[in-house]
C-alpha cells in the first residue's frame, strides 16, 4: 500500500463539494478532509485505516452522523461498485479511488488482488492483512538501495518472517509473491510452501538469508508452481540438491532462473525437469552449467523466449579434439528466443554461436563476459532490434561506437566495469556516451560508469535522447572535474534536467558544486528517485533539491557536505517521501531529534557503526521513512530511533 | 607473500616501482568476501576525506600520485559486491592465487566460503571467523588447544583428517586444508587427545 500523496493539482480533481451532494443517496459517511494541505490528507488517509468499518452494511462509523438508513441500496451500489472496481488495476488509482468515501474505500479494499509495500516497514503486516482481505499477490520491498553497497549492517532488518506468517493464515490463496530486498529464512520459505497450495510465482531480487534448503521445500511443495525467479540474490549452499525436488510428474514450469546461486547442481536432474516443463519460457542458468551442458538443455527446450547461458565455457573434463556439439544449430532452433544473457566466464572462441539469434534479440546481456570490441562487433552488427544492453567497459569506446552504430532501437543500456576501482585506466569515456548519444536517439534508460567524462558530452546527450527518463553517471574517480576543461560537472548534470522532461530517476558524479543542484532544484521538477555522492559544497545544495523537487520520493545521499539545517529545509516534504536516506553528512542527532520531533509520522533510524566511539558530532547514517506504525521493534542496537 | 619452497621470483623481478611497493592489481581486502561486512576503520576515512573541501580540484589526468587510501571506500564505486568478486574470482582462478574453502559452523543454518589467501597468519584467520560468525574462538596452546572459549576451529586436511587449526604451521596448514568446521567446545578438546 503506497501512501501516495499526489500534488495538489490532482486532488483538484475530486471536488469535494461533489461528494457533499451526493452524500444522501450514498447514506456513507464522508468524512474525507478537503485536499486543503498533502500533511493532512495523509493523516485523513491515516485515520481511515483505523477507524474502518468492519462489515457493516449500514454504512455508519464511529465518527457517525445522523442519516438516512438505507441498507438495500447500499447492498446494490457495494455490489456495482465491486463489480466496476475490479477492473482498476493500477494501484496509484486503486488508492485515489478508496478515498473518495468510506463505501468506496470498504469496496475497493475487497476488490484489491495485488498488494504493494514499497517499504516494508511502512506498516505492519496485520494492518495490511486486515484492510486487504482479498489479496492475491504481493509485492513487498525492504532495504534501501545502498545496503547493496555493504552501507547498512546485515542486521538491519527488513525480515520476511512476520509477513509470511501473517499472510499465511490471511491469504491461504495467494498466488504470487515477489520481494526485494528482504531478508527471508529458510524457515519462510517453508512456511510459504506450506501454507499456500495454489502458488504460483516467487520472484526474490536482492535478497539473502536463505540457502538451497529452503529453495528445495518450494521445489517440492509448490505443485502448482510456474515462476522461480532468483535475482542478484545471495543463496548459500546447502549442499543441498533442490533441483531434484521437484515433483516428477509434468510441471507447469515457465519460469526458472537461478543464475545468482552460486553453487553447482544437479545437472541431469536439471535436463529431466526441462524435459518434463513443456511450458518453460525463461531459464537462467548458473554458472555451474558448461557449454556442453547447455546444449543439451537448448536441444529440449528450443521453445524459450529468455535464456541465461551458464558459464559459456567447457567443462574441464571435455578432451581436446572431442566432436563438440553444433551450438550454432541449437541456437538456430530457438526461434523464439529474445533475451539472452549469462556468459558467465565466457571464453570469446564460442561467442559467435550465438549468430542465428542476434537479429531477433530484444535483450542482451553481456555484463559479466570480458570481451573486446573486436569481439563484440560481429554480434552486435546484426542486433537491430535489441532494445536492452547491458554490457562491461572491456568492449571500449569502439564498441559502444560498434553499438551506436546498429542498434537504433536502444532504450536501456548499462556499462559496468570490469575494474570496480577508482584510478584505473578507464576503458569507456566521454567518447563512449557521445557515440550513443548520436546513434541510440530512443534511449530512456541509462547506467554509464566510467573514469573519466566531460560536459560536453552529457550535455549532447541532454538534447538527442530527450526521452531519457533515467539518467545514472558513475564518474568512478569522486570528485573528477571535466576532464578537458577542469569545470565542474554541473553544466552537464544541469543539461540533462533541463532537456529531458520525462526524467523521473536521476545519479550524479563527478566534482559537483551547489549550482548542479540548483539546476536539479529548477528544472528536475519530474524526478522522483535521486542519487548523490561526494558532491555539493554547503547545506544550499540539499536546500534546492528539497525546495525545488516535488515528486521526490527516494533520495540517497553519501559522503556530502549536507548538515542539519538543509535537512529541516525539507520538513514539508518528508510525509510525501518513500525515504532519505544519508550517510557521512554533516548531520548531527540534534538536527535528527528535530526532525523526529517534527514529524511524528516518520520513523528516523540513525545507525552509528560498532567501532567508532570518537566520530565526533556527527551522525554516520541517517535512513528515514513514513509510518504508520511508529519505531519498529526488530531493529539491532547499532540502530538507535529517534 | 613469499612462498616457502617457491623461487620466490617475485624478489628478482624487474618492475618499475620502488622496492617494496605492491602490484596495482592487489587492492582486495580481507574483506571482499564479506560480502555484509562494512569497515569501520574505511568508512571513517572517508568520511573525514569528504568533510574537508570538496571542491578539491584535480586536475583532470590520471593521478600518478593519488593517495594510496584513495581506493579504499566502503561501498565506492556502488557496483554489487557479487559483480566484484566475480571478476576478481575470476582473476584470481585464472592466476591460481585463491583457495576458497567453505566454513560451516555447528549449529549455523548455513556455510560460508572464504579465500586463505588473503589471511597471513592464524590470528588473522581466527579473527575474521569471529567476525563473520559472530562467536569467540579464543587463544591456541598447543597442549590444551582452544582453552577459554565455547568453539574450536577444526579442518579436513588432504588425507581426510579432522585436525585442530594452529597445530602445523601456518604455510603447510593453507595448502593441505581442504575445509574448516568449526566445532563445539567439548569437541574441539576431543581432537586434543
Amino acid at each position: 500500500m503506497v501512501i501516495n500523496k499526489k500534488p495538489r493539482s490532482h486532488n483538484h480533481s475530486l471536488n469535494p463539494n461533489f461528494m457533499r451532494e451526493d452524500r444522501t443517496e450514498m447514506s456513507e459517511d464522508d468524512d474525507r478532509s478537503p485536499p486543503s494541505d498533502s500533511v493532512t490528507t495523509t493523516d485523513s488517509c491515516f485515520s481511515k485505516t483505523q477507524t474502518r468499518t468492519s462489515g457493516s452494511t449500514s454504512g455508519s462509523g464511529p465518527s457517525s452522523v445522523p442519516e438516512f438508513q438505507a441498507p438495500y441500496p447500499d447492498q446494490v451500489l457495494e455490489n456495482v461498485l465491486e463489480n466496476v472496481l475490479c477492473f482498476l488495476t493500477s494501484r496509484r488509482d486503486r488508492n485515489a479511488a478508496s478515498l473518495v468515501c468510506r463505501s468506496w474505500y470498504r469496496v475497493e479494499a475487497l476488490t484489491r488482488s495485488e498488494l504493494f509495500i514499497g517499504n516494508c516497514y511502512a506498516l505492519s503486516p496485520r494492518r495490511a492483512t486486515s484492510r486487504f482481505t482479498r489479496i492475491r499477490s504481493v509485492t513487498l520491498k525492504g532495504k534501501p538501495r545502498f545496503a547493496d553497497f555493504n552501507l547498512l549492517p546485515p542486521t538491519w532488518g527488513a525480515y520476511f518472517a512476520p509477513w509470511v506468517s501473517a499472510m499465511a493464515k490471511a491469504y491461504p490463496w495467494l498466488e504470487k509473491l515477489h520481494l526485494k530486498r528482504m531478508t527471508v529464512t529458510d524457515d519462510d520459505l517453508a512456511l510459504l510452501a506450506e501454507s499456500f497450495s495454489g502458488f504460483k510465482e516467487l520472484v526474490l531480487v536482492c535478497c539473502d538469508g536463505f540457502g538451497t534448503s529452503g529453495l528445495a521445500y518450494v521445489a517440492s511443495k509448490c505443485r502448482q508452481l510456474r515462476v522461480l525467479d532468483l535475482i542478484e540474490s545471495e543463496v548459500s549452499d546447502d549442499e543441498v540438491d533442490w533441483i531434484s525436488c521437484f515433483p516428477e510428474s509434468e510441471m507447469c514450469l515457465e519460469s526458472l532462473i537461478f543464475d545468482c546461486v552460486d553453487c553447482p547442481i544437479n545437472f541431469d536432474a536439471l535436463e529431466r525437469l526441462v524435459a518434463r516443463s513443456p511450458s518453460l519460457r525463461k531459464l537462467r542458468l548458473n554458472r555451474s552449467v558448461s557449454i556442453g551442458q547447455l546444449h543439451r538443455l537448448m536441444v529440449r527446450a528450443p521453445q524459450l523466449t529468455h535464456l541465461g547461458t551458464g558459464s559459456f565455457r567447457p567443462s574441464e573434463d571435455v578432451a581436446h579434439g572431442e566432436q563438440e556439439p553444433d551450438y550454432v544449430s541449437a541456437f538456430a532452433a530457438c526461434e523464439s528466443l529474445v533475451c539472452l544473457s549469462g556468459f558467465r566466464e565466457i571464453v570469446p572462441d564460442y561467442l559467435p554461436a550465438i549468430y542465428p539469434v542476434c537479429a531477433n534479440l530484444t535483450s542482451l546481456n553481456l555484463s559479466y563476459a570480458n570481451i573486446n570490441a573486436e569481439q563484440l562487433r560481429p554480434i552486435i552488427r546484426n542486433c537491430h532490434k535489441l532494445q536492452i544492453l547491458w554490457v562491461l567497459d572491456s568492449i571500449c569506446d569502439e564498441g559502444l561506437q560498434a553499438v551506436a552504430a546498429t542498434c537504433k532501437e536502444l532504450h536501456e543500456l548499462r556499462v559496468f566495469p570490469i575494474d570496480a576501482c577508482e584510478d584505473s585506466e578507464g576503458p569507456v569515456s566521454e567518447v563512449g556516451l557521445q557515440a550513443i548519444s548520436e546513434g541510440c536517439r530512443k534511449l530512456q534508460s541509462i547506467l554509464y560508469f566510467c573514469q573519466r567524462m566531460t560536459n560536453a558530452a552529457v550535455i549532447a546527450m541532454s538534447k538527442n535522447c530527450p526521452d531519457l527518463v533515467v539518467f545514472r553517471l558513475c564518474i568512478m574517480g569522486r570528485h573528477r572535474p571535466d576532464h578537458v576543461t577542469g569545470e565542474p560537472m554541473d553544466e552537464g548534470f544541469g543539461a540533462i534536467v533541463m532537456n529531458c522532461k520525462n526524467l523521473t530517476r536521476l545519479a550524479v558524479s563527478g566534482l559537483l558544486t551547489d549550482r548542479a543542484f540548483s539546476y536539479i532544484g529548477r528544472y528536475g521538477k519530474t524526478v522522483r528517485t535521486l542519487s548523490v555522492a561526494f558532491a555539493g559544497d554547503s547545506d544550499m545544495g540539499l536546500k534546492y533539491v528539497l525546495e525545488g523537487c516535488p515528486r521526490l520520493q527516494k533520495l540517497e545521499i553519501r559522503d556530502s557536505p549536507f548538515g542539519d539545517a538543509a535537512l529541516l529545509s525539507g520538513l514539508h516534504h518528508y510525509y510525501n517521501m518513500r525515504f532519505l536516506w544519508m550517510s557521512s553528512c554533516k548531520l548531527t542527532s540534534g538536527g535528527c531529534q528535530q526532525i523526529a520531533r517534527a514529524l511524528p509520522r516518520l520513523v528516523v533510524e540513525v545507525i552509528n557503526d560498532e567501532a567508532d566511539e570518537d566520530m565526533g558530532n556527527f551522525v554516520d547514517k541517517l535512513y528515514m521513512y513514513r509510518s504508520l506504525e511508529g519505531p519498529r521493534d526488530d531493529a539491532p542496537k547499532v540502530v538507535s530511533i529517534l | 607473500m613469499a612462498y616457502e619452497g617457491d623461487l620466490n621470483l617475485k624478489a628478482t623481478e624487474l618492475r618499475l616501482g620502488l622496492p617494496g611497493s605492491d602490484e596495482p592489481r592487489k587492492k582486495s581486502t580481507p574483506s571482499v568476501r564479506s560480502n555484509k561486512r562494512a569497515s569501520p576503520e574505511i568508512s571513517e576515512e572517508s568520511r573525514t576525506r569528504s568533510n574537508s573541501s570538496a571542491s578539491i580540484a584535480e586536475n583532470g589526468d590520471r593521478d600518478i600520485c593519488a593517495p594510496p587510501a584513495k581506493a579504499q571506500v566502503v561501498g565506492w564505486p556502488p557496483i554489487r559486491s557479487y559483480r566484484k568478486n566475480c571478476f576478481q574470482t575470476q582473476q584470481n582462478e585464472a592466476e591460481g592465487t585463491c583457495m576458497y574453502v567453505k566454513v560451516s559452523v555447528d549449529g549455523a543454518p548455513y556455510l560460508r566460503k572464504i579465500d586463505l589467501k588473503v589471511y597471513k597468519s592464524y590470528p588473522e584467520l581466527l579473527k575474521a571467523l569471529e567476525n563473520m560468525f559472530k562467536l569467540t574462538i579464543g587463544e591456541y596452546s598447543e597442549r590444551e588447544g582452544y582453552n577459554g572459549s565455547n568453539y574450536s576451529p577444526t579442518y579436513e586436511d588432504k588425507d581426510g583428517d579432522w585436525m585442530l587449526v594452529g597445530d602445523v604451521p601456518w604455510e603447510m596448514f593453507i595448502y593441505s586444508c581442504k575445509r574448516l568446521r568449526i566445532v563445539r567446545g567439548s569437541e574441539g578438546r576431543g581432537l586434543r587427545h
